[in-house]
């Protein structure tokens, strides 16, 4: 059986993205782990850089899910778009 | 316990002051801050809460009138931001209530009453007609109505209903106040009392629709540190919670603001400890049965308006913040001071102590932050001159208080510490019958925190709560106890 390949969930906690909800987003690296085991990879990390373009620090905080970006990133959203990848 | 729960409304607020903070720093503030309803919402955007483009960008108008520090109720419609702009540069002092209500965007509740909904069954039993004190039910096709006139909104009947047909509907900022001080008028308006009103900040974080603000004060802060004033911060010891980086790093980022000097609240708070347990010490030695703290501003404002009968049994101890403003003015007379606050009630203690000139909330660091581009973990460190204890630092903490003045208390001396973990109606009435009979039967020396898990859960703190207390957590298993302060 071939090894699938582990979805990566990257939580920007770059100061901008901190203040305008990541905050709050610190929760997913618990609770995704405990929900989805070895299927995904979880961490917080340092500012992704995308906050800087142009005024897009409006859409932040930003939840990278392989290489998709979500925007203004809710814990349903970040969810949501895990179980898009593992059902596809 | 849910502390601090996600809200879009923050994320709209703090989009406001990073906005109006890039605007005052541009080289336009006036017009820019006219240009912020219009940037946030150009045209063809899409309209994600309201009913249409034109009442986003009242609505946000109104919001950045709160952030240039005015009453959004005093506004005329027709002013422009600019001329608002204009006039937040010429005030020499912020307003004194400081909270406002943008009473646009409290239309959305209906009065607080209670509603018989569609899962009424129109039983035989009918409890609820019989329990009705006041007539005001009676069954009309086959389903209970209320008579809005009798009704006294006393909820027996939801109480008694088998079938939980019958629910209070609230209004939340109403029900999330514990003093009465808020309420919606005849026209559906929230209005705040500021007469019984203690600036806790609940109906702040309980609205959904963020129509309570508070009235920001970076206008003033950012006009000092323009005009090249020496202006010193003082963070209050809940603030090494709440952003990603260390405490050295976080005094490195607000130096670079502009501040002339940073200093950690925590300091005075070791003032505050040891007084306080000199002052509780000699209290019990004269037969006291209990005593409060006095460091929460929230609290002391609840004693001041509602519970004079409590004024004996408190602290006469001053707080954190007021030794800590006295160490800066005496070291530097001519410095603006600017204390970092994780909640509304202290702008009011601010408002009262000559020492406090401006003060910030947490909220606002981090829009200043966010608009001058600071990376807070990319900081370099600038330790701290005057390093404060670990108690001093986890005053931030429920219990943390009590805890810290009891590790200056003799061993022998009868020593029990009671815990208010959060201002509600049951605390409150329990605080009413302490101080009227003069006796706490749980303890003797009572710690009272207006926010549930102390400042941690201020109404305007950024992190989470167990991120928060984990971090903060951290600096204080670092730092020395007051002990060896004490010693030396």
């Amino acid at each position: 059986m071939m090894m699938e390949k582990k979805i990566s969930v990257k939580v920007c906690l770059g100061t901008t993205c901190f203040v305008m909800g990541s905050a709050n987003l610190q929760e997913l690296i618990d609770t995704v782990p405990a929900k989805y085991g070895d299927k995904v990879e979880v961490s917080g990390v340092p500012c992704l850089g995308l906050c800087s373009i142009d005024w897009e620090f409006s859409k932040a905080p930003y939840v990278k899910v392989d290489d998709d970006v979500i925007k203004e990133a809710t814990v349903e959203k970040v969810l949501k778009a895990i179980d898009a990848k593992l059902n596809k | 316990m849910a502390i601090n729960t996600p809200k879009q409304t923050s994320h709209l607020k703090r989009e406001i002051l990073v906005r109006l903070i890039k605007a005052f720093l541009s080289d336009n503030f006036t017009e820019n801050t006219r240009l912020i309803p219009f940037d946030m919402r150009p045209k063809g955007s899409e309209v994600p809460y309201r009913c249409c483009i034109h009442k986003e960008r009242a609505i946000l108008k109104d919001r950045t009138v709160a952030g240039l520090g005015m009453a959004i109720e005093d506004v005329e419609d027709s002013t422009l931001l600019s001329t608002l702009a204009e006039k937040a540069l010429e005030r020499t002092e912020p307003e004194v209530n400081p909270l406002t209500v943008l009473t646009t965007a409290c239309k959305g509740c209906v009065p607080a009453r209670i509603y018989v909904t569609d899962l009424c069954q129109g039983c035989v039993a009918r409890p609820c007609v019989n329990t009705c004190k006041f007539g005001a039910i009676s069954v009309i096709n086959g389903k209970s109505v209320i008579d809005p006139a009798k009704c006294k909104n006393c909820g027996m009947c939801a109480q008694v209903c088998p079938y939980q047909a019958i629910t209070k509907i609230i209004v939340p900022c109403e029900n999330a106040c514990p003093v009465g001080a808020i309420a919606k008028d005849e026209d559906g308006h929230a209005q705040i009392d500021f007469e019984k009103c203690i600036s806790c900040g609940k109906c702040v974080s309980a609205c959904p629709f963020g129509a309570v603000h508070e009235k920001s004060q970076i206008i003033d802060v950012l006009r000092n540190i323009k005009a090249g004033k020496k202006v010193v911060a003082m963070l209050a010891p809940a603030i090494m919670g709440q952003l990603p980086c260390t405490p050295a790093q976080l005094r490195k980022a607000i130096l670079d603001l502009g501040f002339a000097d940073v200093v950690e609240v925590a300091q005075g708070a070791d003032v505050t400890t040891k007084t306080e347990a000199a002052e509780f010490e000699e209290r019990l030695l004269h037969g006291a049965e209990f005593m409060t703290t006095s460091c929460c501003a929230g609290y002391n404002e609840l004693v001041d308006k509602h519970i004079p009968d409590m004024k004996p049994f408190r602290s006469n101890t001053q707080t954190p913040l007021y030794y800590t403003a006295e160490i800066v003015k005496k070291a530097h007379p001519d410095a603006v001071t600017v204390f970092f606050s994780p909640c509304v009630a202290k702008r009011k203690e601010a408002m009262k102590n000559p020492n406090v000139d401006y003060v910030l909330n947490y909220e606002e660091l981090g829009a200043w932050f966010i608009a001058v581009g600071t990376q807070v973990d990319k900081c370099e460190s600038s330790e701290f001159e005057v390093q404060a204890s670990k108690e001093g630092r986890n005053y931030a903490v429920t219990g943390g208080v009590a805890k810290a003045v009891q590790t200056l208390l003799p061993e022998d001396l009868p020593t029990y510490p009671v815990v208010i973990n959060g201002l509600d109606k049951q605390s409150i009435r329990d605080l009413k019958k302490y101080a009227k009979n003069g006796v706490c039967e749980l303890g003797n020396l009572i710690e009272v925190m207006a926010c549930p898990g102390g400042c941690l859960g201020g109404n305007a703190t950024v992190n989470s709560y167990k991120a928060a207390l984990k971090q903060l957590t951290g600096y204080v298993e670092s730092s020395e106890t007051i002990k060896d302060q004490v010693e030396h």
